[in-house]
């Protein structure tokens, strides 16, 4: 551990602003537990663990088949409409998993369109059930997809070029070089990726409960909603976090001392394929497009041509600007904070300080309502204490003011999604060589001027996939916001919710539709400041 | 650094301004409130036009937080006599039962209205049901007819088996009506039942309860449980393929011969510290009106509280029945045994 200096304090303080709530959590693991939990552990528990174990070695199969390989495609070929196809596969993130598993049972159900199209030709006699947990793996891995696509891609563009041109000079197949070289150096980008959609699969409740799979998360909600023990729920809950914790560390130790720094970018000629092999490149990009974006576009389109006039109001305009200005100033905020701590443990390079940041990330394992409690803890309590302070001592009398603002919304985003913004963030300073900032040391540049003079513009790619994935992410946001906003204050995604919570699919398509519509704004224009960017470094 | 010294200053000087002129005139012991604010679970556009209804009438203005029960209720604890909210306002009696237990309402006396019979309020009067809605058997048309019909309790009679498509016991709508089982039985008849309905499950439970109705409609099952409200919306649906599948079930009240079918209640309290307890009451008053109990009888296919007002055309159309008149406090008593034997059957 190094002495404590001005790095060691950003450090602290941030990760004491995002941790606190998290520790709040934690800290239940080591109270006793009641009675509750001795049911779920004896009933239960097992069951859940098999479950959550299942679709999570499921979905990060599917992701990284279907985010691998198409950012390899991407980044080494050259394919007809490649700028499209670019934000195509970023785009089905804006879809949240439980809307697109809405979807996908519509789509099949009675009343969807391709029995109603089988029973106007007379030969409805089939029922296919996708609400099981192979069902989920699907529906979550085709709208998760892109947090590995998104790090992958920009990995195998930045890092491996010149190695990947050697080694197709000594004749190396396509395959080989990717094996062989692209993707060890690829893999903490990729890992970061994935660990984020680990993350997703662990905290979601909302597919799971509607497909009736039982996981780890049912369990939480168990405890505290069927059972009103609130306290299981957070101890489960710290539990979870836990795992969560300790594989990033495994995953850190198991990488070891290993570090693939390229020194120099070596622009990658893009291979011109023709024939059967670009269609087969071109069908391998298409495949998650499809699953994870246009049918469940289709299905929501299809539901809203039915409930568009009843739905949509003025209303409408004002849901779709306070979920775009949430978002984009929690990601603003988030990306700010991930900069200034990453560069913070970089520069106090030791293990200590960059196993304590890791705690900031742990928001983003558990589910929001759960994130939710410990948060309100905190900030009612400051509101609280604020209260009886000015009483007691000026005789003010006030009311919550933090409680129900904006700003408490946005803390909360804060520490929830704090992991979405770190991990592009960390991979991008990853690729980053020491000795760059060494060498601009001797040469007597400060910490300061380093960072905006060679961290930041190296960083562009990393800050802007940061940037649309925590947009994209606190657009869907919902038990947070639900629980904490201010009076009468809605969202795209609080809207899309209480029709579809009311089981009314076809009334909560219009904000679906607008929050993938407003996610591809920013996805669109921050690809293209992207692609610029790689083209012209 | 003086620059520094005074900067921090007017930022503090700005904040305790801030602070003091909104302090007064929002405590508003002395100038009349003429707002109200309300924590609900309910998310209807029924509620919505309500509450507008009654600022136009009154002038007062409604402020809503909607969110889960159990995240409101915490939300209740931790602000504790700090919080804004006049009225907790959800569908379920579990979770009133829960808020009242916790010590957040308080006694309605004057509010409670002699139009709501006595077994759609808490015992106590912490808190008065708005609406409710009974948990029906529903049953496809084509197979079933009401004579092969009787009792929740015959469902479970391997008759059935394979032919039962219900949702999931993290339902509050199964775990009440497990907890009305309990009080009329005992445990073990009611393990019995739950492990009897388990074994006849037409296919694992998924879904909602317009989900079952769908799933009978393309065959799988014969019966399900259900509440009223979700046939209601479905045969009210905007997608004309909804209404189809609506109309190929049948509904049937079990228990009319005993202790009546069971019902779900949303009700209203008023917070333990409610800063405008007044026009709380006013609020209240006004939901249980006939006017407006009319209105929700008609827009949200549930049953209004107040015993004047007539349910909706598509629901009167069910026929009249007998209610199971349990205790809710006696519901809300056997609701964890109910959940803990639903995991002890594997009733997911």
């Amino acid at each position: 551990m190094k002495k404590f200096n001005v790095w060691s304090f950003h450090i602290s303080w941030i990760v004491l602003v995002i941790g606190i709530p998290i520790l709040i959590i934690f800290s239940e693991l080591f109270k006793t537990p009641s009675d509750t939990w001795q049911h779920i552990y004896e009933t239960l528990l097992a069951d859940y663990v098999v479950n959550t174990i299942f679709l999570v070695l499921g979905v990060s199969i599917l992701t990284l088949v279907f985010g691998v390989s198409s950012a390899w495609i991407i980044a080494t070929t050259n394919l007809p409409f490649k700028r499209a196809f670019e934000w195509l596969l970023i785009i089905p993130i804006a879809i949240p998993s439980y809307i697109n598993g809405i979807a996908y049972a519509g789509l099949l159900d009675y009343a969807g369109p391709i029995r109603t199209f089988l029973r106007s030709i007379n030969s409805d006699n089939y029922y296919f059930d996708i609400a099981n947990a192979w069902g989920v793996i699907f529906v979550m891995s085709s709208v998760l997809f892109p947090y590995v696509y998104i790090t992958a891609r920009s990995a195998f563009i930045n890092q491996s070029g010149r190695l990947l041109e050697a080694s197709r000079s000594l004749g190396s197949s396509s395959f080989r070089s990717f094996y062989k070289i692209a993707l060890p150096i690829a893999r903490p980008a990729i890992v970061s990726g994935l660990m984020l959609v680990i993350m997703e699969v662990l905290n979601d409740y909302g597919t799971v409960k509607y497909y009736g799979v039982t996981t780890f998360t049912t369990g939480i909600f168990r405890s505290w909603l069927s059972m009103g023990d609130l306290q299981s729920a957070v101890y489960l809950s710290s539990m979870l976090m836990g795992v969560v914790f300790l594989s990033i560390m495994i995953e850190r130790l198991q990488r070891g001392k290993a570090k693939y720094e390229s020194k120099s970018k070596t622009e990658l000629n893009l291979r011109n394929d023709t024939g059967l092999k670009l269609w087969l490149k071109v069908g391998i990009c298409l495949v998650p497009i499809i699953l994870g974006f246009i049918i469940p576009l289709l299905q929501l389109l299809y539901w809203a041509f039915f409930s568009i006039e009843k739905i949509i109001t003025s209303e409408f305009i004002n849901f779709g600007i306070n979920s775009f200005l949430l978002a984009g100033g929690a990601a603003v905020i988030i990306v700010s904070i991930s900069v200034l701590l990453n560069y913070s443990t970089r520069i106090q390079q030791s293990k200590f300080w960059t196993g304590i940041s890791k705690i900031s990330i742990l928001g983003y394992s558990v589910p929001g309502a759960v994130i939710a409690v410990g948060i309100m803890v905190i900030i009612i309590g400051i509101d609280r204490s604020l209260i009886s302070w000015l009483e007691n001592s000026f005789d003010i009398k006030i009311k919550l003011l933090i409680t129900g603002s904006i700003g408490a919304l946005l803390y909360a985003y804060l520490v929830r999604y704090f992991a979405v913004g770190f991990g592009p963030i960390e991979a991008g300073f990853k690729k980053i060589p020491l000795s760059l900032n060494q060498a601009a040391s001797s040469l007597g540049s400060g910490p300061l001027k380093n960072l905006f003079k060679i961290n930041l513009p190296l960083l562009k790619t990393s800050i802007l996939s940061a940037l649309i994935l925590v947009f994209v992410d606190v657009m869907k946001e919902l038990p947070l916001t639900l629980i904490l906003r201010p009076f009468n204050f809605e969202t795209l995604a609080t809207i899309a919710f209480q029709y579809a919570n009311d089981e009314m699919a076809p009334e909560s398509a219009p904000a679906s539709l607008l929050i993938i519509l407003i996610g591809m704004i920013p996805v669109i224009l921050l690809n293209r400041l992207m692609a610029s960017d790689e083209t012209s470094s | 650094m003086n620059r520094y010294k005074i900067n921090f200053l007017l930022i503090v000087l700005s904040i305790l301004t801030v602070v003091s002129c909104s302090g007064p005139s929002k405590s508003g012991e002395e100038t009349k409130s003429m707002e109200v604010n309300i924590y609900t679970q309910r998310h209807y556009d029924a509620d919505k036009k309500a509450f507008e209804m009654f600022t136009e009438k009154t002038g007062i203005k409604i402020n809503v937080v909607k969110a889960g029960a159990d995240e409101l209720i915490n939300k209740l604890e931790l602000e504790g006599d700090a919080s804004p909210a006049d009225l907790f306002f959800t569908v379920d009696a579990g979770k009133l039962y829960r808020a009242k237990e916790k010590g957040l309402l308080q006694k309605l006396d004057g509010a409670l209205s002699a139009d709501v019979p006595e077994n759609l309020r808490d015992e106590d009067g912490f808190w008065q049901g708005v609406t409710y809605r009974a948990r029906v058997i529903a049953y496809s048309k084509d197979v079933v007819t009401p004579d092969q019909l009787s009792t929740y309790e015959d469902l479970a009679d391997p008759r059935w088996n394979g032919k039962i498509a219900i949702r999931s016991s993290s339902s509050a709508y199964n775990q009440s009506l497990l907890a009305s089982i309990i009080n009329a039985t005992d445990e073990e008849t009611a393990k019995s039942w739950a492990a009897g309905i388990v074994a006849n499950m037409a296919r694992e439970p998924q879904g909602g309860d317009r989900d079952q109705i769908k799933a009978m409609a393309s065959g799988v099952g014969e019966v399900s449980i259900v509440n009223t409200y979700y046939v209601g919306l479905l045969l009210n649906s905007s997608n004309p393929e909804e209404v189809k599948a609506g109309e190929s079930v049948g509904i049937f009240f079990p228990n009319q011969e005993g202790r009546g079918t069971h019902v779900n209640v949303s009700g209203i309290g008023i917070t333990k510290n409610a800063p405008n307890k007044e026009n709380a009451i006013k609020l209240i008053e006004f939901l249980l009106s006939e006017e407006v109990q009319s209105f929700f009888a008609n827009n949200s296919y549930e049953y209004p509280a107040n015993s004047k007002v007539a349910p909706a055309e598509t629901v009167a159309a069910w026929g009249d029945f007998k209610k199971d008149n349990l205790l809710f406090s006696k519901v809300a008593e056997h609701n964890n045994t109910a959940v803990k034997i639903f995991d002890e059957v594997g009733w997911k």
